[in-house]
Parts: C-alpha cells; structure tokens; sequence
C-alpha cells in the first residue's frame, strides 16, 4: 500500500466551486487537497464550455469558462492545494467519530489521503465515457468494449473497431494500427474534428488498404461472453452490415454520472446531496457539499451560489479541524492576519 | 403566439407556446416535456437535446452549424433531420414547428 496523505480537508472535484473553496478553507488556516477524475481543473467550466462567456460572476460583465478556472487558481495560489488530477474518488471511510470525524478517501489511482473533513463539490457527477447507442454493450465491456487503452498489448493481433471523429479516436487508431492485425475506423460522416495532420495520416492507410474506414453509425454488437465477433453498422444509406472485429474502442464524448459518490452512506435526493444550509454539513458529521450536487429550498445551480456554500461550509468546517480554536471573524481588506496569509502583507 | 409540437418515441404528441428567442430545447424543459436532457445547459456541448426536426421543416429550421454537426458526433442514431434543440431558436417562421424525440438521449 502506498503512503497515506495526512491532511485537513479533501475536496471532491476542482472544478470553480471546488476551486474556490480552497480559498475560504485557506484563509481559516485548513489545508487542502483536490481530487478531479479529469485531468485538468476546471470542471465543467474547462470540459464543457471554456470558451463561452459567463455573465453572471459578480464583478466580471463577462468572463469565460476557462478565464474564470485562471483566475480562481491565481487566486488560491497563495494558499498551494496539492491537486490529484485524472483520479476518481472511489471510497471514503469513516475513521472517526461524530464530535471528532476522520475521513480516509481513497482514489482509483492509488491515492489514500485521510482527512478531518471532506467537501464534495462534484457538479454534476464525475465525467465519464459516454456508452455507445448499442444495447446490451455493458456485457461486452472491459471484455473487448473499451472508452480507453490501458494496454496497448492487449490489442496485438486481434482486429480493432475505433469508433469516433475525433482525436481521441484517430489517435487511437494510428497507434493501434502496427500492433492490431486490423484497424477499422468507424465515423458516421466522412469528416473528422481531428487535427489535420492525424487525418491525413489515416486517410493515406486507408488509400493504401491498410485501415479500413467505414462512414456509418454503430447499431448492434454480436458476440458472446463479452467476447464481440462482429459490429453491427448502419451506412449514410441507412443499410446495415456486419462487420467482424474482436475488440471495440468507441470515443463518444464524455457524460456526467453520479458515480460512486451514491455508495458513500449519505443521504441522498433524486441524485442530490440534501444538506444543512447554515452548514453546509451533510447527514455525516465533516463531509460537507457545495455547489450543483446539492439540494435545499431554493437552491440554484449557480456558480455564485456555489462560492457562498464554500464560504459557510469552511466556517463550520473549522470546528472539526480546530475544536479548540475561536473561530475571529475577520474582512481581508483589513486584517493583517489574512493580508499575511494572502502573501499580501 | 408561437407554437412548438414535441413527439416522443412512442409517438405521444405535446403541443406547447414557445416564447419567440428562446431556444427549442429551453421551450421543451420549461414545459416538461420529457425526452430532452440539455446536460451542459444549451452550451452545445453535450448532444443530450437531439431531435430529429419534420421532414416538412428541415428547410426552414436550416442546417447544423460546424459546431453543432461536430457535437451531433456525441449523440445516437443521427439522421439527416438530425439537430440539437439547444441551437434552434424559435421564430415566427417556426410557429407549428414539429420536433420528434430520439429513444436515447447521448
């Protein structure tokens, strides 16, 4: 087993919220460590919409998705969380007790850190691969369906379906192709959101009859065990054919799901995590949610509101990390104990 | 006022007012008219609004953007009439538009 990170406080997701909350626990002298399952920060904001802008941050008319991630790390900066970027939170135990919780969260990269509090600021869930529209593809999968490549020897030999425009799966299928004994890539229009270069190479196999590309759309999977022996394609013709393959690789995108967050013993909401909204506190004593994963009376999906949760949930956060501290009030426009902190004093 | 007819996949028909400048997508969520996720919330960045517009109507709603077709990539069974509702606004040239729902949205 591998080292066990003693902390303060673990942040389930970095996305702004997330982010953000770094900077209130921060400023009450609790250290933290962030877990995102994507391998950036920014959540949402970064994977989903980085260039669109954002008009209703207070104090910014109009930011983007990723100008604001830049600017919420700039301005945790002073406080230097340790991130675990491309990790997902598989489980967390509780080690302590109601007046004095002990958290120990553990990743499925490894990571174990055990923690006085933990704050979930996990939006819409953890980003996975989107499955592709085939029924019944769950028997196939982590048999010969796979949404990523582990190990490229599992693929020597054996005859590999990419699905997908872009450069995931163009990726994919270049680098697969000396190891496979036959790449076939599969997009259902003869256009690729690929960079170029990736698909000019795979344009030249093609002519030179070592890839196969099939312009069509996955319908059916044929196979037994797990074990697949044939794709069913539907052509820009809307005829189907089969086409025999031993392994699948489909990049459709990513999708939010809950994710093992539903097997942490909290209560849950359609999906929701209901929490004490003076708090910010869950039904467990030290794990606290902000932000879109939550569910209270009037509760908005905002990014602001998310801020405002962080805010309250450190306060409270701050008992379980300190029981014997006061907690003092104090403004960062005029307490040299925070300008301190901030490196601005 | 302006009117948007959402079919689902069994064939059950909802005819509902949608506000001139709002988006197909929004009109279907502010209705609850299932069928239609929005995930991202019409930043056309999910592909879990996907409708397939009326044969009598592909003309007038137009074509997908270079964006949009790259994001139909995400969605499942993608037709010629295939669009995703969170780039459609609704205009007075679209009043009666008939919109129907895919089995399974992303």
């Amino acid at each position: 087993m591998s080292e066990i990170i003693q902390t303060d406080a673990v942040i389930v997701g970095a996305g702004p919220v997330g982010l953000f909350a770094v900077f209130e626990l921060g400023l009450l002298d609790i250290k933290a460590h962030l877990i995102d399952i994507l391998p950036k920060v920014g959540g949402q904001c970064a994977e989903l919409y980085p260039e669109k802008p954002i008009y209703d941050i207070p104090g910014y008319p109009i930011i983007t998705g990723q100008g604001l991630v830049e600017a919420l790390e700039k301005q945790i900066h002073p406080f230097r969380p340790t991130f675990h970027l491309g990790e997902m939170v598989e489980r967390v135990e509780t080690l302590g007790t109601a007046e004095k919780p002990l958290y120990r969260v553990a990743t499925d990269a490894g990571t174990t850190i055990e923690a006085k509090v933990v704050i979930i600021a996990a939006g819409g869930g953890s980003f996975q691969p989107k499955r592709p529209p085939t029924p019944g593809v769950e028997a196939y999968e982590g048999k010969s369906v796979f949404y990523s490549v582990r190990k490229m020897e599992h693929f020597r030999g054996r005859r590999v379906m990419v699905a997908g425009g872009g450069d995931s799966a163009l990726d994919w299928a270049l680098n697969l192709h000396p190891v496979a004994s036959r790449v076939i890539l599969v997009h259902r229009r003869d256009e690729f959101r690929a960079a170029p270069h990736s698909v000019n190479a795979m344009r030249a196999l093609v002519a030179e009859n070592k890839m196969d590309l099939a312009i069509a759309q996955l319908t059916g999977l044929k196979g037994a065990d797990g074990q697949l022996s044939a794709v069913t394609l539907r052509g820009a013709d809307q005829s189907a054919f089969d086409v025999e393959c031993d392994d699948l690789l489909a990049f459709y995108g990513l999708t939010m799901k809950l994710g093992p967050i539903a097997d942490w013993g909290l209560n849950l909401h359609e999906n929701l995590i209901p929490v004490d909204t003076a708090t910010f506190e869950t039904s467990a004593p030290g794990i606290f949610a902000v932000g879109d994963i939550i569910t209270y009376p009037g509760k908005l999906k905002l990014i602001l509101s998310g801020f405002h949760e962080g805010a309250l949930a450190a306060q409270r956060a701050h008992r379980h990390v300190y029981p014997d501290k006061k907690l003092l009030f104090q403004y960062t426009t005029s307490s040299t104990n925070l300008q301190r902190k901030l490196g601005v004093s | 006022m302006t009117k948007v007819t959402y079919i689902d996949a069994s064939g059950e028909s909802r005819t509902v007012e949608a506000q001139v400048g709002s988006t197909v997508m929004e009109t279907a969520l502010r209705n609850s008219v299932p069928g239609i996720e929005a995930e991202c919330g019409g930043a056309c960045a999910c592909a879990t609004c996907h409708v397939y517009v009326a044969d009598e109507w592909t003309e007038i709603v137009g074509k997908p953007s270079q964006m949009e077709e790259d994001m139909l990539d995400f969605a499942a069974d993608v037709r010629p009439n295939s669009r995703l509702s969170c780039q459609i606004k609704v205009s007075e040239a679209l009043d009666g538009l008939v919109v129907t729902t895919p089995v399974k949205q992303g």
